[in-house]
């Protein structure tokens, strides 16, 4: 490790300062742009260039508080979408596979969550005891669900071209649908909040001359997924295994030859994707509710992986926040604009536009391409 | 025994280079397109050529656009959904703004508009490579899907907000429709697909697929050898929306017939198509076939064929089963053969060249 770092004594900031400089310089264009703009006349007001350029902004000053609870809401779901990107990039770093079926393991475990309560309930227990007593089953189901995957999915697969890989994640996808469903059933089930001791209901901030409305529900998501972040950061840096997955995740060659066993890597690796989809899935599940239609925010994380780069855990957070920051506001301001319901593309077209001047994403391995 | 090349003798060049270079090969091609041809219209029922074939023949056609494009190209795209609902909408809007254009041009023009599209989303391909393409193109995906539920000038203002798709006729026989008969509408896809597929063949084995290839095999040697990217890159992504397209436009008039139009084109598309790219060979244009047959044939035949076999299954449990049933197939054929079916059909024909002798 050491060797390493010692190797690069000229990189004295961290790689991803210039892209963040360069995108803030951009920003800080586009607003001088704006401001001559208006100040010049060119747009004069009712026209469309003072609709899309300057209308909104102005809004924006005017009206500070819906401002800063757009802003909230966007960086929820921003969190959310960067807890989903996060089990994307657990699993590509250390396998190389692109995790299609992440969002059907989010709504996996959030059905199993539910199921195994309701199941309990049925026994005669109930309250927090058996929510958490579900849970723990839960877990073991994820891990149950590591294992087969390992086994059954990667081990056989191990050496194929990265399609395939995906391919076959598209596989598990279907598998886990059907699955779910004939256990399940089809129907959308409530979220146990309450009895696992989440808080419910909102506080109201009087700010900027107008109330902004917290949910508190989405107070403790930001919590819990930040600690989870934390959690896994130590992990990762600080642990045994965590070195080894880090091995992995540069060589797989390299790590096997020094005697780590692969398949017991992903095997954890899994288990961890497992265990951050079922925090996704319980906070998704928390804000509306646990039914097969959450898979499609699956998707969502998609942008966010290749803003923030497959192979960077703070990039699928930064990335999250920008794409649920940018279609929030996207869609409050220049959204009616369009006809509304520009949120289902506006984040791709967010990504695409990041992607187009940095191909690996914010924070990614840079691309080295050579015969 | 009876399947092998002893005896055929080729004295030019072209003969050697031929597509089907065996005899029994161009018999065999002979016979399943006299079959499809005459065959399946004298003698199929409608549950057969509206439930089986039809789904078949469409997705092939969309099966080699996709095939086109990361089979032959290497550039993955989960917009295929989209580019097919290019297609069908121009197709739409054609034919009635020129309501006396012979529907059959129609079609075929239509997937000029898919081709434009597919050629402007495919301008990031040039920078982004890989998954992160992939990712790129579920903009277009999702920016086209959302263009086709909001802009009504698309579906010329319909109360239904959908494709309704009117009655042409050709020659006095009616195509498309509700009245038309669905032996018309099978021949009229057939002899498109059919089309299209040859010409299809007759690209991938000529300079261009040659271009794409060599695009897929490694882009940085090819740029190297002196292939232009960009035109080769966009050229890839313009045919294979084209043939996207214009299955998209045989998907609606040929085989909906308007109605259930706005979900046709969702993302589940892109990714049905792409399983039977992957099912049936990247690569591969008879690997199409296969992966359509495939994955469109494989519900059908557990919705109908289980309880015919004696296995009586309710409705939804037979979808949930349909899920596992695919997705556990689709790993399994992974595994076993990652190169697609249409792997398995060279090496069965290779065994039957030395059959029953194999030394």
């Amino acid at each position: 490790m050491s060797t390493a770092e010692a190797a690069s004594p000229a990189a004295a900031l961290p790689g991803w300062v210039m892209p963040v400089a360069k995108t803030l310089a951009v920003i800080a264009g586009i607003a001088a742009l704006i401001f001559a703009l208006v100040a010049s006349g060119i747009a004069p007001k009712g026209s469309w260039a003072h609709k899309i350029l300057a209308a909104p902004f102005i809004e924006m000053r005017e009206m500070p508080d819906l401002l800063v609870q757009t802003l909230w809401e966007g960086a929820v779901a921003g969190i959310l979408y960067a807890l989903i990107a996060l089990g994307f990039v657990l699993i590509f770093k250390a396998s190389g596979v692109f995790n299609f079926a992440q969002g059907i393991m989010v709504v996996f475990a959030g059905l199993t969550l539910v199921g195994t309560y309701e199941l309990l309930g049925r026994v005669g227990l109930t309250g927090m005891p058996a929510a958490y007593l579900a849970l723990l089953v839960t877990l073991g189901v994820m891990a149950l669900l590591a294992v087969s995957v390992e086994r059954f999915v990667l081990r056989p697969l191990v050496n194929q071209p990265d399609i395939i890989l995906f391919m076959a994640t598209f596989g598990l996808t279907y598998l886990l649908i059907g699955i779910g469903e004939s256990i399940f059933g089809g129907n959308p089930k409530v979220m146990i909040t309450s009895q696992l001791g989440l808080p419910r209901g909102a506080i109201d901030l009087n700010i900027l001359g107008g109330r902004v409305t917290l949910q508190k529900i989405d107070i403790a998501a930001a919590v819990i997924a930040t600690l989870m972040i934390i959690a896994l950061a130590i992990f990762f840096q600080k642990t045994r295994i965590g070195r080894a997955l880090r091995a992995v995740a540069d060589s797989h060659k390299a790590a096997l030859s020094v005697g780590i066993s692969l398949n017991q890597i992903w095997m954890i690796v899994w288990f961890a994707a497992g265990v951050v989809a079922l925090v996704t899935g319980i906070m998704w599940g928390a804000r509306s509710d646990v039914s097969f239609g959450l898979q499609t925010i699956a998707l969502k994380a998609l942008p966010v992986l290749i803003l923030g780069g497959f192979t960077s855990v703070p990039g699928a957070i930064i990335g999250g926040l920008i794409i649920g920051i940018g279609e929030k506001i996207g869609e409050f301001y220049w959204g009616p604009l369009l006809g509304g319901a520009i949120e289902s593309w506006l984040a791709y077209v967010i990504a695409l536009g990041f992607l187009v001047f940095r191909p690996q994403g914010l924070f990614g391995d840079k691309i080295i391409e050579r015969i | 025994m009876f399947y092998r090349e002893a005896g055929q003798y080729k004295t030019t060049y072209a003969a050697d280079m031929a597509v089907f270079p065996i005899r029994q090969d161009r018999i065999g091609i002979a016979l399943i397109l006299l079959i499809a041809f005459v065959g399946i219209p004298l003698t199929a029922n409608e549950f057969v050529i509206n439930s089986i074939m039809v789904p078949f023949l469409v997705f092939a056609l969309a099966a080699i656009g996709l095939n086109i494009l990361t089979g032959y190209t290497g550039l993955i795209s989960l917009g295929t959904g989209a580019f097919m609902g290019v297609g069908a909408y121009a197709c739409y809007k054609l034919t009635t703004i020129f309501p006396d254009l012979n529907i059959i041009v129609c079609i075929l023009l239509s997937g000029f508009f898919a081709a434009a599209i597919g050629a402007l989303f495919g301008l990031p391909s040039l920078r982004i490579k890989g998954f992160y393409l992939a990712v790129a193109t579920l903009a277009a995906q999702f920016f086209l899907q959302w263009c086709f539920v909001r802009v009504p000038w698309l579906y010329n203002y319909n109360a239904s907000g959908a494709i309704e798709v009117p009655q042409r006729e050709v020659l006095g026989v009616i195509v498309t429709g509700a009245r038309a008969a669905p032996e018309v509408k099978y021949l009229v896809l057939l002899s498109i697909v059919v089309l299209l597929t040859w010409i299809a063949s007759n690209i991938i084995h000529g300079r261009f697929g040659r271009m794409w290839m060599a695009v897929r095999d490694m882009d940085i040697a090819a740029e190297l050898m002196g292939i232009r990217m960009l035109p080769t890159k966009l050229l890839a992504f313009a045919v294979s929306s084209y043939y996207c397209g214009v299955a998209g436009a045989c998907m609606m008039f040929l085989w909906y017939g308007g109605g259930e139009a706005s979900d046709a084109f969702n993302i589940n598309q892109s990714f049905n198509v792409l399983f039977m790219v992957i099912i049936g060979g990247l690569g591969s244009l008879v690997g199409s076939f296969f992966g359509a047959a495939f994955i469109s044939g494989l519900p059908t035949l557990l919705k109908f064929g289980l309880p015919a076999i004696g296995i009586p299954i309710g409705g939804a449990f037979a979808e949930h089963l349909t899920h596992i049933f695919v997705g556990g197939l689709i790993i399994f054929f992974l595994i076993v053969e990652p190169h697609g079916l249409a792997r398995l059909w060279q090496i069965a024909k290779q065994k039957l060249r030395t059959w029953p002798f194999p030394y």
